[in-house]
């Protein structure tokens, strides 16, 4: 399982780095969604659960981006039967999408983040980068396997960039929820305050909850 | 068994008329989200029959449930706003968690049938819809936990309002919940029994038309067939 | 001592395709080793049978059971040993060659020398370092025929495998995906006379159903002809 886990993944970051399709487009996303935030709220600088807000709702909407790209190449290239007619655990094909997504999405926020912090971020984002670091992995691992489920749902059929937003918005309202309000106190105007665990709990169950439904669901996507 | 089951719903209401017409939509509005609630939670799980059993019947409750949930759904939302207007003197307000859960909830649900339209082969159309099927049902508590504990500042628990008033309060809300549960399960045998009829009569109209092959299914559509 | 099982076994195979037929009641019997040739015109249910046996399909009817395993349950355990060649080559484009046949290597626990061999078998060792889209349908033929051999299956399923192929390459590619080997092979094929040459075993589908099943060697090439008519 481990070594087709890493055959896959190794796959996959190799042809986003030979095309560039998704990660470039999600960043240049973010930036433009940033700039567009600015103008639509007539604000220079935002603070607390307003910055929170911004922030998270437009990693979702470049989350999304990668979502529906993800099975592409796949699909159009015949990769899903090179891959089933290997004599392998076929959830390995979940697990290295969603982890693939997530290193993207990791990408984006290396770039989307400071520039955040540069255009629209009041506070400095140094006063609580390990906590909002430990929000964003747990949020993107939600956002990696609720899109991988969902891409995997929607490439088969025939509206698939309907479909997947669609879908997608509505399963990840609680991780934007939690992610949010985690997020809040970390840019309050007057210094960091601390993280609210009962939030954090609440991605880490997300996650696990989801990964598990994945886990044990995402073969029957996969067979014919 | 229908008409029983709206007498139960619509009988005991008026016990308590003199509270007003706001308690009123109360024993309609909180069985019917809790009863869809669980009918979600339902769909999701003979969905997953269905995936281990790769019987069709199990993907026709499946879809049933889930059907009659959303229709329920949709009252939710309507009780609930006229209780929000009546209330707070908003249509909409995002306070009450039961009302902005069932919103996420029903705009989820409602990508169903897109969903499975957008499937030709009846095969997978019936499995994909089942992955979603049990996304979706474990997706409903959780959504709801959130939101709860998202908006627990503002608005007052429902919990409280049944168990600490007076036992009439109790009890009609519990023949309000059952009344409700029936009328769920009599809407889905209905819609059930009407699907298998129709499949039926297809099925004698294809064999009077001499066509024979049996593999052969009408159409496309969002609907399982049997 | 018991007679070996079958290398294919189909009773009453069918598979449906949204309100069609795709292939009803086919029954045929292949024995290992050999080699079975379809024959049908487009539509008719080549490629849905081949996909069927490549357990990529799970049949709809019948029993289909390949190299001793009943389908679909079984499919897991003799994937390893089946090598399909389709319409389309399952290479990724913007990948080379060698890294294609790398990555393929690695889902079926080939050794990675075997990517080697294979490429030089195909004659493609000195275009492996290419990415796919920059190279012709002959030679992204070749790549995915070394894909479909690179684990040296015991079954080869090739929906018409000398496509695009001029002469040379064809000769060339001839003792991985010929007769012989000790191989089972199934083949589409629309050229009469060349697909019974190589053949132990005739079928002729017409509309998803079995028109023509007979020994090679007592089929003509005009009833091949009838099929298409």
């Amino acid at each position: 399982m481990r070594t087709t886990v890493a055959a896959l993944l190794s796959k996959e970051l190799t042809l986003e780095w030979r095309t560039r399709e998704s990660v470039p487009a999600m960043v240049l996303f973010s930036i433009a969604t940033y700039v567009v935030f600015h103008f639509g709220l007539d604000r220079d600088r935002i603070t607390g659960d307003l910055a929170a807000g911004v922030l998270w709702v437009t990693l979702l909407f470049a989350a999304i981006l990668g979502v529906n790209r993800l099975f592409v190449a796949e699909h159009e290239q015949g990769g899903f039967d090179a891959f089933l007619l290997a004599p392998v655990d076929r959830t390995a094909l979940l697990v290295a999408k969603a982890a693939a997504l997530f290193v993207f999405l990791c990408l984006v926020e290396l770039v989307a983040v400071p520039a955040f912090a540069l255009l629209l971020l009041g506070p400095p984002l140094a006063q609580a980068l390990p906590q909002l670091v430990l929000v964003l992995v747990l949020a993107d691992a939600g956002i990696a396997v609720v899109g991988t489920l969902v891409a995997g749902l929607a490439i088969q059929t025939r509206a698939r960039d309907l479909i997947v937003p669609l879908l997608a918005l509505p399963l990840l309202v609680p991780v934007l929820l939690a992610a949010a309000r985690c997020a809040t106190p970390l840019f309050a105007g007057g210094g960091a305050r601390p993280l609210p665990g009962d939030w954090l709990a609440v991605l880490a169950i997300y996650d696990l909850l989801f990964a598990l439904i994945a886990y044990a669901i995402f073969d029957f996507l996969l067979e014919d | 068994m229908l008409t029983g089951a709206f007498a139960l719903v619509f009988f005991y209401a008026p016990l308590d008329a003199d509270q007003g017409f706001i308690q009123k939509i109360f024993y309609v509005h909180v069985p019917m989200a809790l009863v869809a609630l669980v009918g979600f939670m339902a769909g999701g799980v003979l969905a997953a029959l269905h995936l281990r059993t790769r019987e069709t019947k199990w993907d026709m409750r499946s879809y049933v449930t889930i059907h009659v949930s959303v229709i329920l759904a949709v009252g939710v939302l309507v009780t609930g706003s006229i209780w929000a207007r009546a209330s707070w003197g908003h249509w909409w307000i995002w306070d009450e968690p039961m009302l902005v859960s069932f919103l996420i909830v029903f705009l989820l649900y409602a990508t169903y049938w897109p969903l499975r339209f957008s499937i030709e082969d009846k095969d997978r159309q019936s499995r994909y819809a089942s992955v979603f099927a049990i996304v979706a049902g474990a997706f409903v508590p959780l959504n709801f936990t959130a939101v709860r504990m998202a908006e627990s500042f503002t608005h007052p628990e429902t919990g409280t309002m049944t168990t600490s008033g007076p036992a009439s309060v109790t009890l009609t809300f519990l023949a309000s919940l059952l009344g409700m549960t029936l009328l769920f399960v009599t809407l889905c045998k209905y819609e059930m029994a009407s699907k298998n009829a129709t499949f039926r009569l297809r099925a004698l109209r294809r064999r009077l038309a001499g066509d024979d092959d049996e593999l052969a299914l009408p159409g496309r559509s969002a609907a399982p067939q049997l | 001592m018991s007679t070996p099982a079958p290398a294919l076994a189909l009773r009453g195979a069918g598979r449906r395709y949204g309100d069609r037929a795709a292939l009803r009641d086919v029954t045929l019997q292949l024995e290992a080793g050999r080699t079975l040739v379809v024959f049908g015109p487009n539509g008719a249910g080549k490629t849905t049978l081949l996909r069927m046996l490549a357990t990529l399909l799970r049949p709809h009817a019948g029993e289909v059971r390949v190299l001793g395993h009943a389908l679909p349950d079984g499919g897991w355990a003799v994937r390893g040993r089946i090598g399909f060649l389709g319409h389309e080559p399952l290479l990724y484009r913007e990948l080379s060659g060698r890294e294609n046949l790398r990555f393929h290597a690695r889902l079926h626990r080939v050794a990675p020398r075997r990517v080697g061999e294979a490429l030089d078998a195909v004659g493609m060792a000195a275009r492996a370092d290419d990415p796919v889209a920059e190279l012709s349908r002959g030679m992204v033929q070749r790549l995915a025929i070394a894909r479909a051999v690179l684990h040296e299956p015991d079954l080869l399923l090739l929906d018409e495998p000398l496509a695009n192929l001029d002469p040379a390459a064809a000769a060339r590619v001839a003792p991985l995906i010929g007769p012989g080997g000790g191989r089972t092979r199934v083949v589409t094929s629309h050229d009469p006379a060349g697909g019974l040459a190589g053949a132990d075993l005739a079928l002729g589908l017409k509309g998803g159903r079995v028109a023509l099943l007979a020994p090679a060697g007592q089929v003509g090439p005009e009833q091949i002809g009838e099929l298409y008519a």
